[in-house]
């Protein structure tokens, strides 16, 4: 198996220069894998499927009445991210949540921003993520996005861009800490080549900062992780987080509040919660609170998070930052709050309820992605370059009957990574969700990321729900020595 | 731990368990068949009888043969305690407790239900013993696993205690089997064959060699005593309510003994009963009727375990439906 006769075809490619050659640092890799006897590659990817799916790390697929499952689409060739590009990418992060937690937190509270008219009201007012239950909350230490996921994609030129906040319940850190672990298991003199950060802390530092969440004067803090149930689509991710961090996995019925404590139902009777990281809509947490017909939730739930006897993670309400409106005035609102210039820029962005951009984005259909501000996993959206005129003309007429729904980006040539198909390799599209933390004495970026793959060849949509896959995320470490953060996990790293 | 984690811990290793009897049930019964006459040879139907699930393969097959039999009681799905269902139960117990059970449990369950699964898609059965064989060790890898992954704790007490019940009913079935035995005439009791079924009936439990080394020659009494009421016997029912009741108490906090609720109460009932039998009581009261009697208790303790630990505020309905035995 050999890159002899791969081709960038033009475009940004993680691995290769324009010229072909190795991207610092990949040189390793690719010389190890066309090292490799023929068909290795493929054995070792098969074996990687199968550990999957042993694993249980799968989704259903319903068909009449037999039920099958599949694993979610793994490649085995590894996503490089050089150091210098990591501290860039680290920074302009730490820069952007810090922005979009002062934001969500003055517009629940002060409200500054849309008085100095940075941000039009309305707008923020109308976003669907906007909670007026959130009004006048204080979260402790004024922290409302804990945990957030940040889509991060590249252009022809190789700049980073901004492309999607996830600031509810953002998943896939699990894929993530799985795929490093497969790619050890099924690839270890490879993995043994390149001096790479590791991502096995993740669960600590999440277990450390939501404990730090706890009311005050409580010793041993009861952190459980919340989810829907088992028929959830990230319900892997939600049992997975929880039993690598030890704690509690809890379903609605498991909880209740009684004397304005949260409590569980335990075998030995009811036991107090202090901290929930819940992976459930803000819909549907408390029927009190917000949707009456919430059947997964708890009642009084959001009574006993506004008295401070429970933490819950994120804050509610937090969903009115990553609104895709909004996103569009991300930059000014990184400007307002630091008075810094943004790190990682936005994808430019015309927002239809601006008459002059309306006009351009109806003029120019063909050229660009119109997204639906209110939907997400890749629904609701107008690739433009591969659309019909049926499509073009649905699409302009939804525009002009709901100009604050819609905003539209150029379409962007997404760098590309090579990714095994048959016997050979083939350029894929790709985009990367780095994890970030959130805590009360710092912000952490986990070194990685999930690197989301669209497999269907010319594909923009990397969503798993549309095709898409995923691979493991080298980060590259500044000098080949153990990472100075934890030297103990990078030894362990060394020995797989 | 929390209720629903309990629930999930001890109805996994149930239907492990369970799953592991039927297939010693139909591994056992197909030796037998071929050692015995023609004539006698058709022994599925008290097998399904065996199972108590007798009323629902009528209703799905009719008479019972070699196929039918084994298809409902392997892979049937709409059989709630074919192996393939009570792993596949095992398996979605487990999905809801992954965070709580050791991943090498949940890796077992799961490569032990593709295992199945894959079985499943094939046509033909050739090598039935193998495939039993299969079944059997992956249940006991599952334990063993079980047993040095996880810590020993109330879940895995939960999960002993569940297995433990459920292996005292199985096996107090397995003696049963004895009764539902079709022979032609009453000529064969007695003879060679009685024999032949005496030790298939040991081999089914696991049990003909142990029972070799501590008493020797087939004697039905003997055999009897051997999977009721032996302490050190791991498939006898008395060593399973004996370790289900250090479970129990370890679960509750009790000392030996005492009671901390009905569960424990009604299982320590049945515990001291064991400790008590005779062999010449239970011949006299009636085997059959002593086993079906044992049965019931258990399902009674069952009951209570449910009661006292899972759904306190639930009603009666929700729990027997969920015993399905």
């Amino acid at each position: 198996m050999r890159f002899d006769q791969y081709d960038t075809e033009g475009f940004f490619d993680e691995i290769f220069d324009p010229q072909g050659n190795p991207r610092p640092g990949a040189d390793l890799l690719i010389k190890r894998i066309n090292a490799l006897p023929e068909a290795e590659l493929q054995r070792r990817q098969k074996a990687a499927e199968r550990a999957l799916l042993n694993l249980g790390i799968t989704f259903n697929v319903y068909s009449n009445e037999s039920q099958t499952e599949k694993i979610f689409p793994f490649d085995i060739v590894p996503r490089i991210v050089q150091t210098k590009e990591w501290l860039v990418i680290e920074q302009g992060l730490k820069q952007r949540i810090s922005a979009l937690n002062s934001f969500i937190d003055d517009v629940y509270n002060e409200q500054k921003i849309l008085k100095d008219g940075i941000v039009p009201t309305d707008l923020v007012l109308s976003a669907d993520g906007f909670r007026k239950p959130c009004i006048g909350l204080k979260p402790p230490e004024g922290i409302w996005c804990h945990i957030t996921g940040t889509d991060l994609v590249r252009d022809g030129s190789g700049e980073f861009y901004v492309l999607e906040d996830n600031l509810r319940c953002p998943s896939g850190v699990s894929y993530v800490l799985e795929n490093r672990l497969i790619m050890k298991r099924t690839f270890p003199m490879v993995f043994d080549a390149c001096s790479v950060q590791p991502v096995t802390d993740y669960p600590s530092r999440l277990l450390d900062m939501l404990q730090s969440l706890a009311p005050a004067g409580v010793r041993a803090p009861m952190v459980v992780v919340w989810t829907p149930g088992i028929y959830n689509s990230a319900y892997f991710e939600h049992s997975f987080l929880a039993q690598q961090m030890g704690v509690a996995l809890v379903e609605g019925g498991d909880l209740s509040v009684q004397g304005g404590e949260v409590m569980m139902r335990t075998t030995k009777g009811l036991e107090r919660v202090d901290v929930i990281y819940r992976r459930i809509d803000d819909d549907y947490m408390d029927p009190k609170a917000f949707r009456a017909d919430s059947l997964l939730g708890v009642p009084g739930l959001m009574q006993a998070y506004c008295s401070g006897k429970v933490a819950l993670a994120n804050a509610p309400g937090t969903g009115v930052a990553d609104d895709k409106a909004v996103y569009a005035y991300v930059p000014d609102i990184i400007r307002y709050y630091l008075k810094e210039d943004p790190i990682i820029n936005n994808v430019p962005t015309y927002a239809c309820w601006r008459d002059d951009e309306r006009k351009y984005v109806l003029e120019n259909l063909e050229k660009l992605v119109v997204k639906a501000v209110n939907e997400s996993g890749g629904y609701g959206m107008l690739v433009g370059p591969h659309s019909t005129v049926e499509e073009r003309t649905e699409f302009a007429r939804r525009i002009k009957a709901n100009p604050r729904t819609y905003i539209a980006q150029p379409t962007l040539a997404l760098s590309r990574v090579p990714v095994l198909v048959d016997d050979h390799f083939e350029g894929r599209h790709v985009d990367l969700r780095p994890y970030i933390l959130f805590g009360k004495d710092n912000i952490y970026v986990l070194p990685g990321g999930l690197t989301r793959v669209a497999l269907k060849k010319g594909s923009l949509v990397v969503n798993s729900s549309q095709g898409g896959g995923s691979k493991d995320t080298w980060v590259l470490s500044s000098d080949s020595g153990s990472s100075p953060e934890s030297p103990i996990q990078s030894q362990e790293e060394q020995q797989c | 731990m929390l209720s629903r984690v309990a629930n999930s811990i001890y109805w996994l290793s149930r239907y492990i368990e369970r799953a592991e009897n039927v297939a010693r049930f139909i591994d056992a019964n197909y030796h037998m068949t071929l050692d015995i006459p023609d004539s006698a040879s058709d022994q599925w139907q008290p097998l399904i009888n065996t199972t108590g699930d007798h009323e629902l393969f009528q209703k799905l097959y009719g008479q019972a043969n070699r196929e039918n039999a084994i298809e409902f009681l392997v892979f049937d799905r709409k059989n709630p305690n074919s192996i393939f269902s009570c792993v596949r139960s095992a398996r979605e117990n487990a999905r809801s407790v992954r965070e709580y059970i050791s991943s090498e449990m949940w890796e077992q369950i799961n490569t032990f239900y593709l295992m199945i699964n894959d079985a499943a898609r094939e046509v033909s059965m050739d090598l039935p013993h193998q495939f039993f064989v299969n079944i059997m060790n992956a249940s006991h890898a599952f334990i063993g696993i079980t047993d040095s992954t996880m810590d020993h704790g109330e879940g895995w007490h939960f999960g002993r205690m569940g297995r433990m019940l459920e292996r005292a009913d199985k096996t107090s079935r397995i003696l049963d089997v004895k009764y539902f035995i079709l022979l032609p005439s009453v000529d064969y009791i007695g003879s060679s064959y009685d024999n032949i079924l005496w030790g298939a009936l040991l081999r089914s439990a696991s049990a003909f060699e142990m029972y070799r080394k501590r008493h020797g020659r087939i004697d039905p009494k003997k055999i009897v005593e051997f999977l009721l009421l032996d302490k050190n016997f791991p498939r006898a029912v008395h060593y399973c309510m004996i370790t289900a009741t250090i479970s129990m108490n370890n679960i509750t906090g009790s000392p030996r003994g005492h009671f901390a609720n009905g569960a424990e109460q009604s299982m320590g009932r049945l515990l001291s009963e064991f400790n008590f039998a005779s062999m010449d009581e239970i011949f006299t009261h009636g085997l059959h009727e002593y086993l079906d009697q044992t049965q019931t208790r258990i399902n009674a303790v069952g009951a209570a375990i449910q009661r006292s630990f899972f759904s306190p505020q639930k009603s009666e309905t929700e729990t027997s439906a969920q015993l399905n035995i």
